[in-house]
């Protein structure tokens, strides 16, 4: 018997990496600018989509949507109110959405074409850890975090914090009676992630939503 | 806890280079997991003994070597290890960076084999 060590220095998600790299150099060829939307369940999610999915469509932007469940399409058949298209993708117990998931479901999508979208939305399933592994591809990954959370959870959960392009208060038009600390919470997500975008905004009364959609408009001019 | 589903490919990623070292055993593989990579150590430990079943890593040891994160700080013009995951700013100068080096790394590093020595097997 002799005893040898085997450099490997291999990537253990790289399987995922490789996809998602595929997918970031079609969606910019066709020129659609995709997020990823991660929080907790709960956060308000699916709400800010619909309300972002229908001002975009009400301003004549092409819009589509992805949407990670566990086990349900009640999120999906919420935002398709809006006229967009959805497609959901039901993770069956995965606590996350993979870069071959999101190619699976691209593919053979009825009535929708890459090339034919301004916008694509990822909705991932809510969970604040694993999704943060997980390249989709996606050009901006959005932490979201509603004013019922505490504003600690950046500090809880700082590798998805971290590594967001953008950070969405959500339900702001209940901070009053949440007692929500705006300060702490705007300071907690700058301390994990330095100079990141925040949006402070209320899906029901539509607050901060204009910053947001100024926000995407830049972000698909300024692509590629 | 995605820690199985990581496993499940550090145990194919390993039994598919064992090809070259036909016969071996393996002993020990070392992973490289930055601070930020969200993944639990121990958990990877506890679903590893299971994924290993049946397999030629069965009974192999998991080492974690965790890294520690590294910004890059400006002022300073140096790259800076932090504390821990709870501020990005660089120790030296308190100046925030988001300018990652390291810390997001999840690679299997190497693996430790027991070679059957060519003499005995040509016996």
């Amino acid at each position: 018997m002799t005893t040898r060590i085997v450099e490997l220095r291999r990537g253990i998600l790289k399987k995922n990496d490789e996809l998602a790299a595929e997918l970031r150099a079609r969606y910019v060829a066709a020129g659609v600018l995709v997020l990823n939307l991660v929080s907790s369940p709960g956060t308000g999610k699916t709400a800010f989509l619909e309300r972002t999915m229908r001002e975009l469509k009400a301003r004549g932007a092409r819009v589509a949507a992805l949407v990670g469940d566990l086990e349900t399409d009640n999120d999906a058949r919420r935002l398709a109110s809006s006229g967009a298209p959805v497609r959901q993708i039901n993770t069956h117990g995965i606590c996350h959405l993979d870069a071959e998931m999101i190619g699976k479901h691209l593919e053979d999508w009825p009535g929708v074409e890459l090339n034919q979208l301004d916008y694509l939305f990822i909705e991932n399933v809510g969970n604040l850890v694993c999704p943060s592994s997980y390249d989709l591809g996606e050009r901006i990954r959005v932490a979201l975090l509603s004013v019922t959370e505490g504003e600690d959870k950046p500090l809880k959960y700082p590798t998805l914090f971290n590594s967001a392009d953008a950070a969405v208060i959500t339900k702001i038009d209940i901070a009053g009676p949440c007692d929500f600390d705006r300060e702490a919470a705007l300071k907690n997500i700058n301390e994990i992630r330095p100079g990141i975008r925040i949006f402070e905004t209320s899906a029901k009364t539509g607050a901060g939503m204009e910053e947001w959609l100024a926000y995407l408009a830049t972000a698909r001019a300024t692509q590629g | 806890m995605h820690e199985l589903s990581i496993v499940t490919s550090i145990v194919e990623t390993v039994t598919e280079s064992l090809a070259d070292y036909p016969g071996a055993r393996v002993k020990e593989v070392r992973l490289r997991v930055g601070a930020l990579a969200s993944v639990i150590p121990e958990s990877l430990d506890f679903c590893y003994g299971i994924a290993a079943e049946g397999t030629p890593l069965e009974g192999s040891k998991l080492v974690v070597d965790v890294l520690p994160v590294v910004v890059h700080c400006e002022p300073c013009g140096l790259d800076v290890e932090l504390d821990g995951v709870q501020s990005f700013r660089c120790p030296r100068c308190g100046t925030p960076s988001h300018d990652l080096r390291q810390g997001r790394e999840l690679e299997i590093d190497s693996f430790e084999i027991d070679e059957i020595d060519e003499a005995k097997e040509k016996k």
